[in-house]
């Protein structure tokens, strides 16, 4: 019936659907760190070891420039111009993931361990996935390109993904008729559209006459490839060997029989390429239904279906971050359209948080998170471990940058708990000020005043000494700076000036009254040089503060004061007399020097 | 980094029951609270340096709190924006409220205000809201376990105008036992989110209405829902902790698992990971592998699998995707689609430059989640 163990969870959990209809995932990777038996209470898991992968760094960084940049590029292109600017942004992200795969795949290679070996490659192959992904979508979403060029960038895209040439158009270049296919080729902006179109048609009309007549019927070969030319299904399927995939067979058959197919119409054949090449053996994969939902312009589906398929934000965010400059996202019937962006974002950068480094990044995505990216922040920037007096310095740079007063306040406040903790006054006299936290600065004041009297001396001179203007951040500060002068002073033997800053610490109530027996006693030195230094004036003060102290004492405290109190004060009021007595005589003496 | 034990002391004379820290800008500072009818404050005093090489740390009792007459379930600071105070409560169902107005002195706390509950209390939480509209806020959870149909949990508010904390609200539909409650961080909304563990796990929503200006003295009126609710421990869900940003709450329950819990940015809550005790998850698959290895695995019935849940139903309606609603649809010209050509292939064995994504990995039986056995 008692409580279950205490689990002690150091997780940073940013796993969810973003959907009504979205069921959920649980692919988790959890990195798990078993502890030694007599400590098998505490468990540690960790759910965002991606960032903790060296050869991702790369990908966190520079896409994190990229972003930056393309969220500060002003709106001031429109049109064509900014279409091209956002597809450079595009091709940019997709360059970051390609140096990634090398990296990767690199590792893959000179990893001697065979589980490093495979899950170098299992990585490798995710961020081929995730290149394949993106470029479909820069295609049809960001360049949106339109009949014509659309199967141009299909070709490229899947060419690129494959690394296979199509044999078969190779054969094609090489045969007997050239020329006719020049044209084919030439799906540039040189022609509009229907021009392209009525050359395609009569060159299909063409190729098919040449088929009928039985051009090629001696050679079996040459027969296939004009009817794979002509887009005869059957004919390209047979070659289903030579493809590697259904869109593959997608963007080939379109070659041959629909060149000039337009943005909406990819749908239709996307959906019966995938049947006809799956052949209803095995169902669609992730990838697969991913691709799909973006052949049918399904935005949504597309990040939704990302979102479950990877593990994590990285990808999503940045994708939908773009489409968001694409205004795709604003015009979808859901009303949650940069809603989406801002909730990837800020689960991206709250995972990149739990990381030592990286968690610099992630300040500048929530910075660009209008609705709850300060919020974010300002809770998670609390949370960062201040190992070290750069780390905090470096939080607080960035706190003090966006005016978070609050986090300032609290991080210099906890600095300096720490510093005073492990009794370095110094330290945590500074975080004080950094805070101007009055009160605790005053506390800090009284343990260095303590510790003067038990020790004798200061700790932290130069602190104290370069005060400046935060000397006035509290009174008992302010008295602390001026009593380090007053040594100062005495110690380049200015002993008059000393003198007149003694007096007034006490006379202007800058020194707290507990004090002013150790000021008094300070003083002796000063009345008992050859030279005198107090003035007649300045002596009758000094008389008069210590007949305000002694008066000040109750005959009880009186009675507990012991030998040596009552000493002192003997001491003082004797040579306090005895300098009246010689400045008197100097001053009548000397009239005016 | 290891975990390893700088500290281990014997003081109470009987089970502690909860442990909690101050915010670090106290110090580093812990209270205790046990079944001996006592609460303590902990500092931590910096040792020798010998003691910083061996990783160790000593902490002294600062005070002990000897008001409660019965077993104190539970002890908790206040949010650092109120101060340095913290409140107990007793199995005897008074809830004490304790400030130290010197927080460089932990030796010196004084009771601030006692609450009786009439219930015995098993856990408290307080509001961490920060916002000038929030008044301090405590949870009080109990765990009363005759039968009647009283709140198991209340909420008691400040009131600026009595000086005093009265109850300003009473969850009516948590009639079974609180084991532990917690307040969600507060992103500055105006509502707030509270976390209950009893025979289930229950999130509410608290939005406060406009202020009375009722006799108790301007207490906020509350309009309470129940965000989620969650079955699946199939058993008593002991404790529920939330993240940072009050994002996912986790709870653990007697069937041996913690379990995490999301809300969509719809606000519909969902659970986003099981975990056995020892940390590992529950079905027990991609432990290796960084990335996710699900693209290569076929996932369509592993989405499915928490749709078994009987309470976790609710929230997941069918998977019809909403292709009538997609803005190209009107757009689409008539093209006939291609004719359907049924046809046997062979396995493509195409070789990469990079492994191809698609064919990296087998799929893997999946295991559906244990969700409606009992454990």
């Amino acid at each position: 019936m008692f409580p279950c163990p205490v689990l002690f969870l150091y997780s940073r959990f940013i796993r969810n659907t973003m959907y009504l209809d979205l069921a959920e995932h649980l692919g988790l990777i959890f990195h798990l760190l078993l502890k030694k038996p007599d400590s098998s209470c505490v468990f540690v898991v960790r759910k965002d070891q991606d960032i903790y992968i060296q050869t991702l760094r790369k990908l966190f960084n520079e896409s994190h420039g990229i972003f930056i940049g393309l969220q500060r590029s002003e709106e001031e292109f429109a049109g064509k111009s900014r279409k091209t600017q956002l597809v450079q942004v595009s091709k940019n992200y997709r360059s970051v993931i390609r140096a990634c795969m090398e990296d990767m795949h690199q590792a893959a290679v000179s990893a001697r361990d065979p589980a490093l070996h495979s899950q170098y490659s299992t990585q490798v192959s995710i961020l081929s996935a995730m290149e394949l992904i993106w470029n479909l979508c820069e295609i049809l979403f960001v360049e949106a390109a339109v009949a014509g060029p659309l199967l141009l960038r299909l070709l490229d895209w899947v060419r690129l993904h494959v690394c296979d040439v199509d044999n078969m158009v190779r054969e094609v270049l090489s045969s007997e008729n050239p020329s006719k296919h020049e044209l084919f080729w030439n799906l540039g902006n040189t022609q509009t559209l229907t021009e392209m179109e009525l050359k395609w048609q009569h060159w299909h009309e063409e190729c098919q006459r040449y088929l009928q007549d039985g051009t090629f019927a001696s050679n079996s070969h040459m027969e296939s490839i004009c009817k794979i030319l002509l887009g005869d299904e059957n004919a390209i399927l047979e070659k289903k060997e030579l493809m590697t995939t259904w869109y593959h067979f997608l963007v080939t058959r379109l070659l041959y029989s629909h060149p000039t197919v337009k943005p909406m119409e990819l749908r239709f054949y996307a959906q019966s390429s995938m049947d006809l090449f799956l052949g209803g053996e095995s169902s669609p994969e992730p990838l697969d239904t991913i691709l799909m939902a973006a052949f049918e312009f399904e935005l949504h589906q597309v990040i939704k279906e990302c979102s479950i398929a990877l593990s994590n934000w990285w990808f999503v965010a940045h994708l939908t971050d773009l489409l968001d400059h694409c205004k795709l996202l604003q015009s979808h019937n859901l009303y949650f359209g940069s809603n989406m962006r801002e909730f990837l974002l800020l689960e991206y950068a709250s995972g990149l948080f739990s990381h030592y480094s990286l968690w610099q990044l992630g300040v500048d995505y929530f910075d660009h998170c209008p609705e709850y990216g300060r919020v974010y922040l300002e809770l998670h920037i609390e949370r960062i471990p201040l190992n070290t007096e750069q780390k905090a310095l470096k939080v607080l740079r960035i706190c003090e940058q966006r005016q978070m007063h609050e986090q300032v306040r609290s991080i210099c406040k906890i600095m300096a708990m720490k510093a005073l903790r492990n009794n370095r006054l110094g330290s945590a006299l500074s975080w004080s000020i950094r805070a101007k936290d009055a009160a605790f600065a005053t506390l800090i004041s009284d343990r260095f005043l303590k510790d003067y009297c038990e020790k004798g001396c200061f700790s932290d001179l130069d602190l104290i000494d370069n005060l400046g203007p935060s000397m006035l951040l509290s009174d008992r500060l302010t008295f602390l700076g001026k009593y380090r002068e007053f040594h100062r002073l005495y110690g380049e033997k200015r002993f008059s000036e000393a003198a007149k800053l003694l007096l007034m610490l006490m006379t202007a109530h800058i020194a707290p009254c507990s004090f002013w027996m150790t000021l008094l006693t300070d003083a002796l030195p000063l009345l008992e040089q050859k030279e005198v230094i107090f003035s007649a004036e300045q002596t009758y003060e000094l008389m008069r503060c210590l007949e305000d102290l002694t008066a000040g004492k109750s005959d009880k405290q009186k009675f507990q004061d012991d030998d040596v109190e009552t000493m002192k004060v003997e001491m003082l009021r004797l040579a306090l007399a005895r300098n009246l007595a010689r400045v008197i005589v100097k001053e009548g003496t000397l009239e005016g020097s | 980094g290891d975990w390893h034990c700088t500290a281990s002391w014997k003081t109470h004379s009987g089970s502690v029951w909860r442990v909690t820290w101050a915010h670090p800008e106290f110090g580093q500072v812990l209270a205790s609270c046990s079944f001996d009818r006592t609460a303590a404050v902990w500092e931590e005093i910096v040792g020798e340096s010998n003691d910083k090489l061996r990783g160790q740390s000593h902490w002294v009792k600062r005070t002990t709190l000897v008001d409660s007459r019965t077993s104190v379930t539970d002890v908790k600071f206040a949010p650092k924006h109120i101060g340095l105070m913290l409140a107990t409560c007793s199995a005897d169902g008074v809830v004490r409220i304790y400030e130290a107005p010197d927080v460089m002195n932990l030796s010196q706390w004084s009771l601030q205000h006692e609450i009786s509950c009439k219930l015995s209390c098993s856990c408290i939480s307080w509001n961490p809201s920060s916002s000038r509209a929030h008044s301090p806020m405590i949870a009080v959870g109990s765990d009363d376990n005759s039968p009647n149909i009283l709140a198991k949990v209340q909420i008691y508010e400040y009131s600026e105008n009595t000086r005093k904390y009265a109850k300003a609200e009473a969850l009516m539909t948590v009639t079974d036992p609180v084991h532990d409650i917690a307040f969600a961080p507060n992103l500055g909304r105006s509502f707030h989110i509270l976390a209950v563990a009893t025979k289930d796990v229950r999130i509410f929503t608290l939005k406060p209405l406009r202020k009375e200006l009722t006799s108790s003295g301007g207490l906020t009126k509350f309009e309470i829902h129940i965000a989620a609710q969650f079955d699946n421990h199939n058993s008593q869900v002991w404790r529920v902790s939330w993240n940072i940003t009050g994002t996912v709450l986790a709870s653990s329950g007697d069937d041996g698992c913690v379990r995490l819990w999301k809300a969509n940015y719809m606000d519909n809550w969902k659970c986003t990971g099981i975990l056995k005790g020892n940390g590992s998850p529950v079905n027990g698959s991609s432990q290796q592998g960084i990335f996710n290895a699900s693209l290569g695995s076929a996932n369509t019935s592993l989405q499915n699998s928490l749709n078994g849940s009987s309470a976790g139903r609710y929230f997941f309606p069918p998977l019809d995707s909403p292709r009538a609603g997609s803005r190209w649809s009107s757009h689409a010209q008539l093209l006939p689609p291609p004719p359907l050509i049924e046809h046997s292939c062979d396995a493509d064995t195409a070789n990469l430059q990079y492994p191809h994504p698609r064919r990296r990995c087998v799929s893997r039986p999946l295991n559906l989640l244990p969700e409606n056995e009992g454990v």
